[in-house]
């Protein structure tokens, strides 16, 4: 069966029903971010293993791991801190960077259901559908961050009150950009089965190779090339942001690296969500040929 | 470069600013130098050249004076407190370490470490008035607050000795855990904890019966129980608070004067040695040895707010109300 472009599509459902303007985007933006939350709501044991899984790093390996911080003070920290102070940004990020991919998964899934032929059929541009669908999956992540500072909490991880409101701008931001990358990714993977794949090839070397479990100062003295991949990690960007905003601080150079890292993350998906140009087509568009 | 959220300013306007300013002292026993620290900023303002290994340090004449234990030039020298400029030499006795000024202003009680002897010294006149033999490498210096009875530790014969400050003469010893650093008084008198660097414990003593009351022993979780080395004792004014020094456990213990529990341990710079609170007991700062810094703990909330850099070997630490 010959891939059907999803454009013609499109156009078939324009209609005088269909509202447009400010209002038709706004129930358009309301209804792809009501779905991510109501499938993250049914999905009571997402929620709890994206937050079981944080909390087993910080209870158990920041347990193991307590003398790697040495004697240094590291910004935006003013004196020594924990492992668990260190660490918590790290595994902040891993909540959005796991959330991000889990949402790409879902992405796969549309597409073997067909749901996602319902998505794109939308009159509104690919581009809104898809920062949308982004902005729902982010928004899921916060409630999942939020939850989890609060148990750290009481594991003494007390960042000033604050903090808790300066880290939002930077879960947001950096929820954007894995969740863009995530949608890129999800473009070009074909089937479920390839979920795997993204663990071994992205989720692990992120996440790793990045200062979320460790300062990269640390990582300097094992390993130079390491360092320099560690610093070219989108990834490590985003747990340096929330580290600082969660300190009330700003990091110029993350910042600037999340939102250079967000935009092209966003066009490279937006690219491969173009049925006329982008990787869709080829590896097996909606309702295509797999 | 970094910059903070101009959203702080705005919100450090709105907090209650700290309004009394205090002069922090402390003395870098390898730099030979004191660093000067503003308690509202927590900035070295000033680093001054003083003899040769200084540790013991205190204040004089209600602030007036800055008095350092030089060490390795056998002598206390005096400061002009202010100014910083050097005022005199004061007799001491070999190697003095650690000393303690009676109450009442005067007389100094030094601890001579090589000697075996506490030297008595009038700070005015510059004379020393007498010398205590105590048990071996005295160190630990503390006196009571009526200022009628004066415990020295002795690093090596592992005792406090109660001394009569009257007479001048030892009048009970204590055995305690091994190598006590440090005695001190509760408030009220009725107590003195004196530290154990290698016991790891701290002593309670009755001091009118000299007898001990209770010990407190310490244990963190990922520490090991040699790195528990307790020296610096502080106990808030209103009697309810201890705070231990715990060496190279880089933790000071919290502990509840009343129940001897340890409520709280508080990470701070690495061989964390001695301690003192402001005037108005919101701050401590504590020495930290090796990682050459000083730590600075927010007493009310319980919570290490920031560490500020020194000279090398920071030892010990005084707070002027100024």
């Amino acid at each position: 069966m010959k891939p059907v472009p999803t454009e013609r599509l499109s156009v078939t459902r324009e209609g005088p029903h269909v509202r447009s303007g400010l209002a038709g985007y706004l129930a358009c933006f309301n209804g792809i971010v009501w779905r991510e939350v109501l499938r993250f709501i049914h999905q009571r044991e997402r929620f709890l293993s994206a937050l079981v899984r944080p909390l087993v790093w910080l209870f158990i390996f920041a347990a193991g791991f307590r003398q790697v911080l040495g004697v240094s003070i590291i910004p935006p920290y003013e004196t020594y801190v924990l492992y668990e102070v260190f660490v918590t940004p790290g595994l902040i990020g891993m909540i959005l960077l796991f959330n991000a991919m889990q949402s790409s998964l879902s992405m796969v899934y549309d597409r073997e259901t067909g749901a996602m032929r319902i998505l794109l059929v939308s009159p509104f541009p690919r581009w809104f559908l898809l920062v949308s669908k982004l902005i729902g999956s982010s928004a899921v992540s916060l409630l999942q961050v939020y939850v989890f500072l609060l148990i750290a909490y009481f594991w003494e991880i007390e960042p000033p009150l604050l903090g808790y409101f300066t880290v939002l701008p930077a879960l947001v931001l950096s929820g954007l950009m894995l969740g863009a990358l995530a949608l890129f990714i999800s473009s070009i993977i074909r089937q479920l089965e390839n979920f795997a794949g993204v663990m071994n090839f992205v989720i692990f070397p992120m996440f790793f190779a990045s200062s979320a479990l460790y300062p990269l100062w640390r990582i300097r003295e094992s390993s130079p090339l390491l360092y320099e991949i560690c610093r070219f990690n989108p990834f490590t960007h985003a747990v340096e942001l929330i580290r600082f905003a969660l300190y009330v601080q700003l990091d110029p150079a993350s910042l600037a690296a999340v939102l250079a890292f967000t935009a092209v993350f966003l066009a490279a998906a937006i690219y491969a969500y173009n049925p006329s140009k982008g990787l869709l087509g080829r590896r097996g568009a909606p309702g295509g040929a797999a | 470069m970094r910059l903070k959220y101009p959203l702080l300013t705005g919100a450090l306007l709105l907090l209650p600013v700290p309004v009394e300013a205090n002069t922090v002292f402390v003395s870098n026993e390898k730099d030979n130098t004191v660093s000067v620290i503003d308690s509202n900023t927590l900035q070295v303002t000033k680093t001054i050249k003083v003899g040769q290994r200084p540790r013991g340090i205190t204040l004089a004449r209600n602030g007036e004076w800055l008095l350092i234990c030089a060490s390795d030039d056998n002598t206390v020298q005096v400061f002009d407190a202010k100014t910083l400029e050097f005022i005199k030499n004061l007799p001491s006795g070999p190697d003095p370490e650690l000393f303690v000024l009676h109450p009442t202003g005067n007389p100094l009680y030094i601890a001579n470490e090589d000697d075996n002897i506490v030297t008595v010294v009038d700070i005015e006149k510059g004379t020393v008035l007498t010398e205590i033999p105590v048990g071996v490498e005295p160190e630990g210096m503390g006196v009571s607050p009526d200022g009628k009875i004066l415990v020295n530790t002795s690093e090596t014969t592992n005792m406090a000795h109660f001394i009569d400050t009257e007479s001048n003469k030892s009048i009970d010893h204590v055995l305690v855990d091994a190598r006590p650093r440090y005695a001190e008084f509760t408030p009220d008198g009725s107590q003195v904890w004196v530290s154990s660097e290698i016991g790891g414990t701290v002593s309670v003593i009755d001091v009118k019966t000299r007898k001990p009351v209770g010990k407190v022993s310490f244990q963190i979780n990922g520490v090991n129980a040699d790195a528990i080395q307790p020296v610096g004792v502080r106990i808030t004014r209103d009697g309810k608070k201890a705070f231990v020094a715990l060496g190279p456990a880089n933790r000071v213990a919290v502990i509840d004067v009343a129940t001897l529990k340890v409520e709280r341990y508080l990470l701070v710079g690495q061989r964390v040695w001695q301690l003192a609170f402001t005037p108005d007991e919101k701050q401590l700062f504590t020495t930290n040895g090796t990682s050459n810094d000083v730590s600075i703990i927010d007493v009310e909330k319980l919570r290490v707010t920031k560490s500020v850099k020194v000279g090398r070997y920071p030892w010990g630490v005084v707070v002027a109300p100024f």
